[in-house]
């Protein structure tokens, strides 16, 4: 496929950083838009982090507000951490596109809108009452009208589809005109056409035209005088992919089976944000992967354990609806002393809540949502490329102390995505599982010294046949006992495990001055608004420092100590204050939270306003 | 299984066990008198008979007085909780499919809290046995009625009388596509042992009902057919490729009339060529299920083997498409998957 050189008859200016929203009907192809412009910007070298907003709905009615679907991405010459806080750009397809994204646009920001999709039916769908194009409510932008619908028609007429069928291109036109806008090749794009509708030759050459077509139009049309170069990111070296949480946590999954030789076994119920992980794994069996879609969350907790049982790496993904599910069985892991891991992606609760948008609020569920006292170790990554080395360290953990772990990711990690840095396979950190197949001395809960972990005896190896389930265990030889001394020992023991993992885990690392005026404490995905607004108050010469979580227990050991050298403890929170909850109640410390409850990231400017605020 | 090039449990040579093999140090709980006994002692009486190593059988159980059988196997074994057995199971098969795998479970269990597993083990054909203890009672939680309790029935849940109308296990089982569909009595223990000898060798889910009295809070349940003076008037045994005869003086049989199941005296006209030949491996369930819905007093209460017949395992399914993407695909590569997608370098 050739590339499109175009000549500069335009000014191209270089900008550093631009974060862009498309946003449609969720018949419009959004997502597929952002991915493939994200994609191209990868491989371009920009820094690159993205955001799909997606409704709840698989097609909610074509024009209606709650049908909307959008995707921003921000890609950058610097060193990014976030998908931005609002577009500087939004491509809107539809009124209503416009009227759930105009808030967030930046003022001045551009503007691009289809307005052939600006009908009288559709501005009433989206509530307008008369039309923001004509009116001038839209004079703080820079708005660019365009005919979008009519052009990729016209582009692809004589291809013998269908209105419909060719209709459904535009969303390309559109992509071809953000890559003329912003200086990208077309290859990316072109090649995944090309192997996408390999069997459809009409479809492949209506999408190559309808990109093209855009491309072309944004170059020769007046509307646009000038377009912008945003230049490699200076990523460290190494070999990168662009990646999703889900895609990393998968793999993350898969890596640890492959060092520590064991197969593994992954049992799930579908659920949003989870499935995506099911889907990965289910196309991996070549590296011996079992994949189970159980009939439920509860079917899904116990097959992991029973192939836990039988020697497997038994793992679970859900989101926060299936853990509570779970959560009995979750406590039959605990007694039973099985590594099992339970991914929660989590998302909007209470209940079936926002099953597409973002929330931390299952922490305090991972922690206690349990009968009896019921310790797992929980882990939550921190971007989405993180969720590859959280997974594998979940893994790792569970192992090692024959326990289940919590992984935390949640929709935000899951669906966004970032480039990663392969790592080399070589470096991973080491998973060493040793069954016990001596006979000799056997006891079921017989624990090691350091880490208090009983042996893992499978079942086919002689001599060793054993019986364990949810009753009460007497210490060391795993039978029954309802002995009141026994079961208190037992209570102590299984906390003490856990919370032994402290010393196997590293400590925290301070970003900015170990001591000071204001800390940061902050967990999982809100690691890059985070850092970004520290950061920028560092450059403005406050004393703010922060530190993210990925062990969120045990707590690495010298979490105590660091909280100790600050004055004011701020905990931003996509929930009501959980962890604050946490570290409030185990260091009595006096810590503030920052909170918001909207399914909706962390924006830096957000966390800034509230640093200046205590500073 | 493989482990560093080590098999473990015993491939080769002659697996010699006895029942005794099979008992363990665990002093065993039910209620004197308990039906559980004589299932434990006729299960340990057939584990030697499979010639399987003792190290690869797994029982799994749910929760219920029935549900603590595996403690007392010696095997290795997986007391879980309530309901879940069938999904446990699930993960121990599917992971392993050499190991024999049974599970033990109650009325409630399997019925009640996990009918949901129960359904799904069946209708995939997981290659598992599950041994149902139907004392159509809770045993362990002192007596409430449970989904095999007949309607009406008093107890302390339902002091005016149950207004559940009860479900019949087996007819769940075969609703699911189950492949091998038994049942036995507790008190005959030769009849016991045969149907579980043949439900742990056939390939597939094996599903067998036990009729057991819990003498304690659902006494004599089954008294009026399972007595000796009335069993083999009220009972009758299902032989695949034999006529549906019964009675002591096996003198009487089941005719099939129209689409209706009848008892028929033999003599009168009526002779054996007139009965049902009973045909445990036909592909259609429809007379199993017509046969197990047979009940006294209008017919005898049949026991036996009902259905029978062959099909692709779970297990095995799963296990191939593992085979078949590492042929297509070749064994999976760390390095190459990481890398997959469209990479580009940072120099
Ligand atoms: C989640 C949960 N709910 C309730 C119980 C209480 N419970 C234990 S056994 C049982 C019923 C057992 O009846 P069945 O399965 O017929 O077994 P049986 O004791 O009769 O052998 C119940 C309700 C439990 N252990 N767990
Ligand atoms: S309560 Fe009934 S079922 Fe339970 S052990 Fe006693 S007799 Fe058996
Ligand atoms: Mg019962």
């Amino acid at each position: 496929m050739q590339s499109i050189e175009t000549e500069p008859r335009k000014g191209l200016i270089e900008i550093e950083n631009v974060t862009i929203r498309f946003a449609g009907d969720s018949g419009d192809g959004m997502q597929l838009t952002g991915m493939q412009f994200t994609n191209t910007s990868a491989i371009l070298g920009n820094d690159i982090s993205t955001l799909p907003d997606f409704p709840a709905e698989i097609r909610a009615p074509a024009g209606s507000l709650p049908g909307v679907s959008g995707f921003q991405i921000n890609f950058s010459s610097r060193d990014i951490r976030t998908p931005g806080d609002g577009p500087n750009v939004l491509v809107a397809m539809n009124p209503a596109a416009l009227k759930v994204n105009l808030g967030d646009l930046e003022k001045s920001g551009i503007l691009i809108v289809n307005s052939d999709a600006f009908s009288d039916l559709n501005l009433k769908k989206a509530g307008y009452e008369k039309n923001p194009l004509e009116d001038g409510s839209l004079s703080a932008y820079r708005l660019i009208s365009i005919p979008l619908t009519d052009l990729n028609l016209n582009a692809l007429k004589d291809l013998g589809l269908s209105k419909k069928e060719a209709d459904r291109c535009k969303n390309f036109f559109a992509l071809g005109m953000m890559y003329w806008l912003y200086d990208r090749p077309l290859e990316p794009t072109l090649n995944w056409i090309e192997s996408k509708f390999q069997k459809n030759p009409t479809i492949l050459e209506a999408n190559v035209r309808a990109l093209r077509a855009g491309y072309n139009y944004a170059d020769t049309t007046e509307l646009f005088t000038t377009h912008y170069r945003v230049r490699k990111a200076s990523l460290a070296p190494g070999k990168y992919r662009n990646i999703t949480g889900n895609e990393a946590t998968a793999l993350g999954f898969i890596a640890a089976s492959q060092v520590a030789k064991r197969p593994l076994f992954y049992a799930s119920y579908p659920i949003t944000p989870a499935s995506d992980i099911l889907h990965e794994l289910s196309r991996h069996k070549n590296f011996g992967i079992k994949t189970f879609q159980a009939e439920d969350e509860i079917a899904a907790m116990t097959a992991a354990i029973g192939a836990s049982f039988a020697g497997h790496l038994g793992l679970t993904g859900t989101s926060g609806p299936g853990v509570a599910l779970k959560s009995e069985a979750i406590g039959l892991a605990v007694m039973t002393e099985l590594p099992v891991v339970i991914a929660n992606i989590q998302r909007g609760g209470p209940s079936t809540g926002l099953p597409t948008k973002t929330e931390q609020a299952d922490l305090l569920q991972a922690m206690f949502g349990r009968n009896g006292e019921c310790p797992v170790p929980v882990l939550a990554p921190a971007t989405p490329a993180d969720c590859f080395a959280m997974a594998f360290e979940a893994f790792r953990i569970a192992v090692t102390f024959m326990t289940p772990v919590f992984y935390l990711s949640d929709g935000y990690l899951g669906n966004g995505s970032e480039p990663w840095k392969l790592p080399r396979v070589e470096d991973l950190p080491n998973i060493d599982i040793q069954f016990r197949t001596d006979p000799e001395g056997f006891h079921p809960y017989l624990r090691d010294e350091a880490t208090l972990a009983r042996p893992w005896a499978v079942p086919g190896t002689p001599g060793l046949e054993h019986r364990i389930g949810g009753l009460e265990k007497q210490h060391i030889t795993g039978n029954v006992s309802y002995n009141p001394d026994n079961h208190e020992f037992m209570v102590r023991l299984r906390a003490e495990k856990v919370a032994r993992i402290a010393n196997f885990i590293p400590e925290v690392k301070v970003f900015g001055k170990p001591e000071g005026k204001v800390l940061v404490v902050g967990w999982g995905g809100s690691y890059g608004a985070i850092t970004s607004a520290v950061e920028a108050m560092q450059e403005r010469g406050k004393s703010v420092s922060s530190v993210h979580l990925r062990h969120l227990n045990p707590f690495p050991k010298n979490l105590g100590e660091v909280l100790s050298g600050f004055e004011t403890i701020l905990v931003p929170e996509l929930n009501l204050g959980q962890l604050l909850w946490l570290l409030r109640a185990r260091y009595l410390v006096d810590a503030l939270g920052f909170n918001k409850i909207k399914g909706h990231p962390f924006k830096i400017s957000e966390l800034v306003s509230k640093l200046e605020e205590l500073v | 299984m493989k482990e560093n090039g080590k098999q473990i449990g015993h491939t080769a040579g002659v697996v010699d066990l006895k029942r005794q093999d099979f008992v363990t140090d665990q002093e065993v709980r039910w209620c004197p008198g308990c039906g559980d006994y004589s299932i434990l002692a006729q299960t340990q009486k057939t584990l030697p008979e499979l010639k399987i190593p003792r190290e690869n059988f797994v029982f799994v159980s749910g929760i219920g007085c029935s549900s603590r059988f595996p403690y007392y196997v010696n095997s290795y074994g997986f007391h879980g909780i309530h309901g879940r057995a069938p999904a446990i199971a699930t993960g121990v098969k599917a992971a392993r499919p050499e190991l024999s795998v049974w599970v033990i479970t109650g009325d409630g269990d399997a019925l009640s809290i996990g009918g949901n597993h129960f359904m799904h083990a069946i209708r995939r054909n997981l290659d598992i046995n599950i041994v149902l203890f139907n004392n159509r009672i809770y045993g362990l939680t002192k007596g409430q009625y449970s989904p095999t309790s007949e309607f009406g029935k008093k107890t302390k849940s339902t002091p005016q009388g149950s207004i559940d109308y009860p479900i019949n296990p087996l007819c769940v089982a075969l609703a699911n596509e189950a492949t091998f569909v038994g049942r036995s009595i507790d008190v005959d223990v030769k009849h016991l042992n045969t149907v579980l000898t043949q439900a742990a060798h056939h390939k597939g889910i094996s599903f067998v009902e036990v009729f057991q009295n819990c003498n304690i809070f659902n006494d004599g349940a089954f008294k009026h057919f399972t007595e000796r003076e009335h069993r083999e008037d009220r009972t009758i045994n299902l032989e695949h490729g034999k006529p549906l005869i019964f009675g002591k003086d096996r003198n009487k049989g089941i005719r099939l009339n129209g689409l209706r199941l009848e008892v028929v005296e033999l003599g009168n006209g009526i002779t054996e060529s007139d009965l049902l030949v009973h045909d445990a491996h036909s592909p259609d369930p429809s007379l199993a299920y017509m046969l197990a819905r047979m009940d006294y007093p209008e017919f005898p209460v049949p026991i036996g083997v009902f259905h029978a017949i062959g099909k692709p395992t779970y297990d095995e399914l799963m296990e191939a498409q593992v085979q078949d993407s590492i042929s297509r695909m070749g064994p999976g590569k760390l390095e190459k998957l990481l890398a997959s997608g469209d990479t580009w370098v940072v120099e």
